[in-house]
């Protein structure tokens, strides 16, 4: 795949140079944008700085060495390390680690389907300004869910509110989110 | 193939996802989405939200020489490459077998099982059903899921070929029986002990461990 084709974001095609040629500049450029934002989602989860710093590390070392798993007809770049730290940070608080799904072949990386990729990375970017539209606090609960997974409980008592609250806005969030895909959708 | 008509209960993939689910649950659960486009793909979408969210989050600084120490790594050897699948068992089931075929244990009738884990939490097992035969009649404290590997069942909830998979919440009181044919192999995790109604099966109970 041309590393070239603007149909991709940035971080798509910096993960496809590393997966392809084990590319280093591409995998700091990767590193320096994600790896600060993994640390603010792992010490939201409540970790201290230095073990959220180990967990990014980890994370990113997987990265590198589960690239050839990378299939950007499926993922986007965010989505696809998203998931590699949701995984890492479940495992840390099971007595086993979660059992993992079969993983896909590898995707074809000599005739991309670019109909697909592009309208995966449609997608990505309506999901992104939908999310931008989002009143703070539908942002806020939204935030909580995907980087704390606090059980509802949790969530209210730390924010001082009733638990209907957070779950209708977790659901209006979501909601929300769908009317607003189904709007800008072509 | 046929298509997979039932899946994973929306409440429990979310679960899965947040890593709160027993072991045993989470087999099931995994294993039916290496076998479920379907739901593989509500679960991969799900982090496309996540991701979405990591990528607009407030970025926090690393401390310093965090980034060389990263690429000194990069260099170490590989992960072990993680367990496959293998002709009716998909990746996670075959990773509870150890990468070894099943070791059954008879339960009469033909039947037969293997228990793949049992703790506090809930129990894992296959289970073997000759074609025709019932699985004894039982109810449920608690949840079962039941996830079908080869051939086919039908109780008075529907009927499930491979991939499907049944949520018996403990109100359902079915009696599976395997369609003729090939054996019925499913995966079945609980999070309590089955009841039997039968007043043998139940005296069996702690000894076969069902």
């Amino acid at each position: 795949m041309q590393s070239g084709d603007d149909s991709l974001s940035e971080m798509t095609r910096h993960l496809i140079a590393v997966r392809d040629r084990r590319d280093r500049a591409a995998f700091c450029c990767l590193f320096d944008h994600f790896a600060p934002r993994l640390k603010a989602m792992l010490l939201r989860r409540g970790l201290r700085d230095g073990s959220a710093e180990d967990v990014v590390q980890d994370v990113m070392l997987t990265v590198w060495h589960k690239a050839a798993q990378f299939d950007p007809h499926r993922a986007e770049a965010s989505g696809w390390i998203y998931a590699i730290a949701r995984n890492r940070r479940i495992d840390l608080e099971r007595r086993r680690p979660l059992s993992q799904p079969e993983e896909l072949p590898e995707p074809e990386t000599a005739e991309p389907d670019a109909a697909q990729i592009l309208a995966l990375q449609q997608e990505a970017r309506h999901l992104a300004e939908a999310l931008a539209r989002l009143a703070p606090e539908q942002a806020e609960a939204l935030r909580a869910a995907y980087f704390s997974d606090l059980p509802h409980r949790r969530i209210a008592e730390m924010s001082g509110l009733p638990l209907g609250t957070i779950k209708s806005r977790i659901r209006l969030g979501l909601e929300r989110l769908r009317h607003e895909l189904k709007n800008i959708a072509p | 193939m046929t298509e997979i008509r039932h899946h994973i209960p929306e409440d429990i993939l979310d679960a899965y996802r947040a890593g709160s689910l027993s072991h045993a649950f989470a087999v099931v659960v995994a294993a039916h989405l290496s076998l479920c486009d379907r739901c593989r793909a509500r679960h991969e979408a799900a982090d496309m939200i996540g991701g979405a969210l990591l990528d607009q989050a407030e970025a926090v600084p690393l401390a310093t020489g965090a980034r060389q120490r990263m690429m000194a790594l990069l260099d170490g050897p590989p992960p072990r490459p993680p367990m496959r699948g293998t002709g009716m068992f998909p990746a996670p089931v075959m990773a509870e077998l150890g990468g070894l075929p099943p070791r059954w244990k008879m339960l009469g009738g033909g039947i037969r099982q293997q228990i793949l884990s049992a703790d506090r939490d809930g129990s894992l097992r296959l289970l073997y059903i000759p074609g025709g035969k019932a699985v004894p009649e039982h109810g449920h404290r608690g949840l079962e899921l039941t996830l079908v590997l080869q051939g086919s069942f039908h109780d008075s909830e529907g009927s499930f070929g491979r991939g499907d998979v049944e949520a018996a919440h403990d109100e359902i009181d079915h009696q599976p029986i395997a369609d003729p044919g090939a054996p019925c192999i499913c995966l079945a995790a609980t999070d309590a002990p089955l009841r039997f109604h039968a007043m043998l099966p139940r005296l069996l109970q702690p000894l076969f461990r069902i």
